[in-house]
């Protein structure tokens, strides 16, 4: 049982949930009815049932990774693969259900829009059910809407990168979403533009027993920057749950693209997301990757830099908790000359959670003036937790600089008398040392989600002790 | 006026006994000097009153205003007046020190009051012009990196900011320059008066010529052999503490012990 399940549900700040009033399920379990009726119920194109429909054969073929967390006792029979919680897509908050909306305001989501939201794109369940995006970028020709809509509406742009960074015959996950893919997000920025807002997504599962399979793809043309944001909270359930969602992101020549994610998962979900970024010439690609929660997470944000001059930057911070285990870390592949990436982990293991660092640093054959730089910390708060660094190196060039530096540390009893002396309780002394061994990266977050991560730390720490 | 009180105080760590019956009255308005040779205990005694998890009471009693103090957690200690400021104070990386004050500071709020943070701040530079380091601290994470004579001044901030009855400041002066010297003093008769003592432990004289103790006390060997007024440090300072040891009779059998436990 996990630690969630066991709470009362408001013991768990967001872990309530509501009525299930999906309008539209498909049934439990996949086949190829299953693949057709979701593509139908989007009215798709042909192209795109087709795809689905193929890749839903990988899907069939491919066997589970025979490494990372133990994923083996999901029961893909006992999942539904698409909800649909309202007919038609919202425009105005005001149009959203009350239940919903409801759900959003706990998380917070008109708070935030007032704040700095350029546009919002929220997820209940599998469809895009409110999407604002302000005038003055849509004016600039930047496009943020679901993947639905884009497949709708701009099928040249779809038709053109969907797909080719991460192809449906990738593993098995990718193959599951790309056959039952729904709602995520699309962004396009047009040659030049910078995006100065970031866009804010937030995706929630609210059905029980159901997948959650969003399709990101954000293209950056020449010259352009975005920042875009993604944060999760789930609600509390007893069964299985599975989220397994692809990003596919291409930065041109010049682009940045940013992607900041924080997954707070409840106990009982399986987080199996893939995650790649091509780089072209002078590109930079940065990955933020926060995960909290869920049973096992399995993600390793990618970036390929393709064409000399890109850069590459991952930052990882995973939470481990009881019944936990996070295998996260990253990977960048040094396809040209003169290219550069940053890795950094940091990691945190309590009440018996195991975090786990896998990182692959590869450089092609040839490859001139690459260099790397990988720095794992992990922070082990009792006895009974666990952190294992599997930095995976591989090197044919001999003209590749990799460093690589890793530490693994306790919080120290003097440390904890230290704070302690001062007034502050073990718990939240060990909170503050848990919170100060992230600060650098979450320094990196925008303000909001750096607020957000301290306290779903402080939460979590709470959770266990109390 | 409030009151510590340490009566025939014995503790060991490690299996080892260090404190051997101790006796000592702190009141409000008192400063005390204690002085004494390298491992005769001074650093025990302070970790005992803060209530360091490593050192075990065998015997004895601390109370604090006639509470017992054994009785309550470090924290509980901490809200209850008493300070420790650190012979080795502890680094905590990504703990911005404004961050970290403001929180120590919240816990002492009474329930229901709100911090005024502008106020808070405002007294948090105050301090740091008063020990001498740059406002530029406030966004420093806690004693990471900092030199010697910084961590001794943190602790002088943080003491500050808490305003305790009671603190404990364990070699605050060792490392200090001679203008640092100064600033502990300012620092430490800022609180000095009706609602604020101190226990200073020191080797050296220099201390003292600008925070005047009332008391002077000598530990040795885990026990307070002689008290007096300043003019005991003189004493020290010519004579060293070979006199300790044959002005009291203490048996060559005992210097024996002192060398067993410093190895
Ligand atoms: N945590 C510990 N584990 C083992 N031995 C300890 C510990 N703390 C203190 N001791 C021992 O207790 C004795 C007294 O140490 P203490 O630190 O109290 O001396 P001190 O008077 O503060 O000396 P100094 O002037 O050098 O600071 C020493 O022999 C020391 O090695
Ligand atoms: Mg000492």
């Amino acid at each position: 049982m996990s630690i969630s399940a066991q709470l009362p549900l408001e013991d768990y700040e967001h872990g309530y949930y509501f009525p299930d009033q999906s309008v539209f399920k498909t049934k439990k379990g996949l086949d190829e009815s299953v693949v057709r009726a979701i593509s139908a119920r989007k009215n798709e194109p042909e192209w795109m049932l087709n795809y689905r429909l193929k890749a839903y054969q990988t899907f069939l073929k491919k066997d589970f990774p025979n490494w990372g967390a133990d994923i083996g006792d999901i029961d893909f029979d006992e999942i539904y693969y698409y909800a649909k919680p309202v007919d038609k897509q919202q425009r105005s908050w005001d149009d959203v259900p009350d239940d919903i909306k409801e759900t959003f305001d706990r998380i917070g989501i008109p708070e935030a829009e007032k704040k700095f939201l350029a546009g919002v794109g929220a997820q209940y369940d599998s469809e895009v059910v409110y999407h604002s995006l302000k005038e003055e970028i849509s004016k600039q020709g930047v496009i943020f809407c679901d993947p639905e809509t884009a497949v709708r509406e701009h099928p040249e742009i779809v038709k053109k990168y969907f797909g080719t960074i991460i192809p449906h015959t990738d593993n098995k996950f990718a193959a599951l979403n790309s056959a039952v893919w729904s709602g995520g997000s699309f962004v396009y920025v047009p040659k030049g533009v910078h995006v100065d807002i970031p866009l804010q997504a937030y995706f929630r599962i609210n059905s029980e027993n159901f997948g959650q399979f969003e399709r990101t793809l954000i293209i950056a043309e020449e010259g352009s920057f975005v920042h875009y944001i993604e944060g999760c909270t789930a609600p509390v359930y007893t069964t299985d749950s599975l989220h397994s969602a692809v990003v596919e992101i291409i930065a041109k020549e010049g682009a940045r693209v940013r992607y900041s994610t924080i997954q707070n998962w409840s106990g009982d979900i399986y987080n199996l997301v893939t995650k790649r970024a091509f780089a072209y010439k002078n590109a930079t690609v940065e990955w933020v990757d926060g995960n909290i929660g869920s049973k096992r997470t399995m993600k390793y944000p990618s970036v390929f830099l393709k064409e000399p001059g890109a850069h590459g930057e991952i930052l990882s911070i995973a939470y481990s908790g009881f019944n936990q285990e996070q295998d996260t870390g990253g990977k960048v592949v040094h396809l040209a000359d003169d290219t550069t990436s940053v890795i950094t982990s940091k990691s945190i293991s309590k009440d018996g959670g195991i975090s786990t660092y896998r990182g692959l640093i590869k450089v092609a054959d040839g490859v001139k003036n690459a260099k790397s730089r990988v720095t794992c910390d992990a922070l082990i708060i009792d006895d009974k937790s666990v952190s294992n660094t599997f930095p995976y190196m591989e090197v044919t060039s001999d003209d590749a600089v990799l460093e690589h530096e890793a530490s693994v540390s306790k919080i120290s009893e003097d440390q904890l008398f230290y704070l302690m002396s001062r007034g502050l309780d073990e718990e939240s002394a060990s909170t503050m040392i848990v919170n100060g061994f992230l600060d650098p990266l979450v320094k990196e977050l925008p303000m909001e989600y750096a607020v957000e991560l301290n306290r779903l730390i402080e939460l979590e720490m709470e959770k266990s002790i109390g | 006026m409030q009151t510590l009180t340490i009566k025939n105080l014995t503790a060991e760590v490690d299996g080892k006994q260090i404190l051997n019956g101790i006796n000592l009255e702190i009141n409000t308005g008192e400063i005390h000097a204690l002085m004494g040779p390298n491992g005769s205990g001074k650093s025990t005694l302070s970790n005992v009153l803060a209530g360091h998890p490593d050192y075990t009471v065998t015997g004895g009693t601390i109370s604090l205003n006639g509470e017992d103090l054994l009785e309550m957690s470090v924290s509980k200690r901490s809200l209850a007046g008493l300070f420790l400021a650190f012979q080795q104070p502890m680094e905590v990386p990504g703990l911005t020190i404004g961050k970290y004050l403001k929180r120590i500071v919240e816990l002492r709020l009474a329930e229901g009051e709100r911090m005024n943070v502008s106020a808070f701040i405002k007294d948090l530079k105050s301090n740091l012009d008063t020990v001498g380091l740059s406002h530029d601290f406030i966004n420093r994470y806690l004693n990471e990196g900092f030199s010697g004579g910084e961590k001794k001044r943190m602790e002088l901030i943080q003491m500050m900011m808490l305003e305790p009855s009671f603190a404990i400041l364990d070699e605050i002066d060792s490392g200090l320059d001679i203008d640092a010297l100064k600033t502990v003093a300012t620092g430490v008769n800022k609180l000095k008066g009706g609602d604020f003592g101190a226990l200073i432990i020191t080797h050296y004289q220099r201390i003292m010529e600008n925070i005047k103790p009332d008391f002077v006390h000598i530990l040795y060997q885990g026990r307070i052999v002689k008290s007096g007024g300043r003019d005991l440090v003189d004493m020290l300072e010519a004579k060293g503490y070979g006199w300790v040891r044959e002005e009291f009779n203490i048996p060559e059998e005992a210097d024996e012990y002192q060398r067993t436990i410093a190895s």
